[in-house]
């Protein structure tokens, strides 16, 4: 079984199209990553796929980095 | 005001005889079908069960994993053809290139049905917060021309003008205007379509509009034939690189052929059948040759609508020998879609680009499965063998759901 962790930077990897060594815990998803608003959006709808949760909006708009998307599904899952 | 001239210097094309245009023209001359079953999905319970697919596309050669997921098929082959006919027109490699002059009209008859069909099953099943915030920008058909604007920076006249199966044969016509009327000196023109998904195949079917011979589909479109028995859906895209005379002699490019008329008209009839008679075919082609300032003896070539439907078939022979009288028994005409199924809103295009190929290597294409030719299809249809001739003028007709009507007429060009 896959770590969170890991499995968070799966489907970064996948929805954003970089690849797996570009994404570090620290990546921002925008300045990093090269996503736009929509990108980010699409982010989340595929992890609460991936961890079977409902991230609110309020929650999502916070989640800026990969460790914080990692930091969000441990506490939340 | 003088109209500019307006001529043809890139083509790029997805069909189902091929994935670029030098091996779909070879295959058109080679009078081969493109025709086979659909496996998009299972059609095991349908009518009909054969279509007209784009074949062994390798997407990942013009576009990224992250792109091609937030578009729908159509843009994806609306931008493959795009990106062929910039490279065979040289336009990036020419530095005086002014990106505020090139403009863009490419259409499509139905856009993204399949991303809305996901989308729509998507929410039924999940609820509204799983909608893609892709799902508007991936489907709407403006988005085809919107994304070719992008990819190349082309900053001038965006349009894509939606008009069913006429919808191609119109952007190429309005493109051709945009240039002779000096609001751009280059644009990007022509149409994709990716409708043969499970509710397009179904409501076409309904509709009793397509071919139900699937027991043989490389014979399924047979127009003229006395045993068609409707079209064969397929998918694609066709794209020209429309240019001022002038602006593509300074910068040498090649000329493949130039475009010398467009012509309109609706049936005002019904909204998907044509009256028998053709008048609002033969208007619309009488309208082209008006503005081409032609006489009709002129035209060697008709690129005919053609779908392989009862009415529409006989309806299009009639209106030709009402706008050409005598002439219509020297003309040649004849239906590519007999190769390559019906591409709706992108059969323009690529008719146009067949057309243009037509007149420039003197060979006139076929329409194969013309066995028996109907009673009153009466003209030299090119049955089944392509042919040599000296063609100056080819006119090609597009005729779509809600009567409109498209006619453009190209014409060879030498220096």
């Amino acid at each position: 079984m896959s770590t969170v962790e890991e499995r968070v930077k799966k489907i970064v990897c996948e929805q954003l199209g970089v690849k797996e060594s570009e994404v570090q815990n620290t990546s921002s998803f925008v300045e990093d990553l090269g996503a736009d608003s929509l990108d980010t959006v699409e982010l989340v709808m595929a992890l609460e796929e991936e961890f079977e949760t409902e991230i609110p909006d309020e929650e999502a708009e916070k989640l800026g980095t990969v460790q914080d998307a990692i930091d969000y599904i441990v506490a939340h899952t | 005001m003088s109209k500019r001239r307006v001529v043809i210097t890139g083509m790029g094309m997805l069909s189902p005889v091929g994935n670029d245009v030098q091996s779909s023209w070879d295959a058109i001359k080679a009078g081969r079908s493109g025709i086979g079953m659909i496996d998009r999905f299972d059609a095991s319970g349908y009518n009909t069960r054969i279509g007209g697919s784009v074949k062994d596309l390798d997407i990942s050669q013009y576009l990224s994993t992250k792109d091609a997921r937030k578009l729908d098929a159509f843009i994806h082959y609306g931008l493959i053809a795009a990106q062929q006919a910039v490279d065979d027109s040289g336009l990036e490699q020419y530095d005086a290139l002014d990106r505020d002059r090139v403009g863009v009209a490419i259409g499509s008859g139905i856009g993204g049905l399949e991303f809305i069909e996901k989308s729509v099953i998507q929410m039924e099943k999940s609820g509204p917060r799983k909608v893609s915030p892709f799902f508007v920008p991936a489907s709407v058909i403006n988005m085809v021309s919107g994304n070719t604007a992008i990819r190349f920076g082309y900053r001038g006249p965006n349009i894509s003008i939606v008009t069913a199966c006429t919808t191609g044969t119109h952007n190429i016509g309005y493109a051709a205007r945009t240039i002779a009327y000096g609001d751009a000196d280059v644009m990007l023109a022509g149409g994709s379509e990716m409708a043969t998904t499970r509710t397009g195949v179904a409501a076409f079917s309904a509709a009793r509009a397509l071919s139900t011979r699937n027991d043989d589909p490389e014979k399924a479109s047979r127009p003229w034939d006395r045993d068609r028995d409707g079209f064969v859906l397929s998918d694609g895209s066709g794209v020209l690189v429309l240019e001022d005379l002038e602006h593509a002699r300074n910068r040498g490019a090649t000329i493949y052929g130039e475009v010398i008329g467009f012509g309109m008209s609706d049936d005002a009839f019904h909204i998907t059948a044509p009256p028998e008679s053709g008048e609002g075919a033969a208007r619309s082609m009488q309208n082209a040759i008006r503005d081409a300032g032609l006489d009709p003896e002129a035209v060697d070539y008709i690129n005919a609508h053609g779908t392989s439907t009862q009415v529409g078939d006989v309806a299009e022979v009639k209106a030709v020998r009402s706008v050409f009288g005598t002439h219509s028994e020297k003309l040649a005409m004849s239906s590519t879609k007999s190769m390559t199924g019906h591409l709706l809103g992108a059969a323009g295009a690529v008719e146009a680009i067949f057309s243009v190929l037509a007149l420039r290597e003197g060979i006139l294409p076929p329409t194969i499965n013309l066995d028996n030719p109907d009673e009153g299809c009466d003209l030299d249809l090119v049955p089944n063998e392509c042919r040599k001739a000296d063609l100056q003028v080819a006119l090609s007709n597009s005729f779509g759901f809600g009567g409109t009507n498209g006619t453009l007429i190209f014409r060879r060009y030498e220096d």
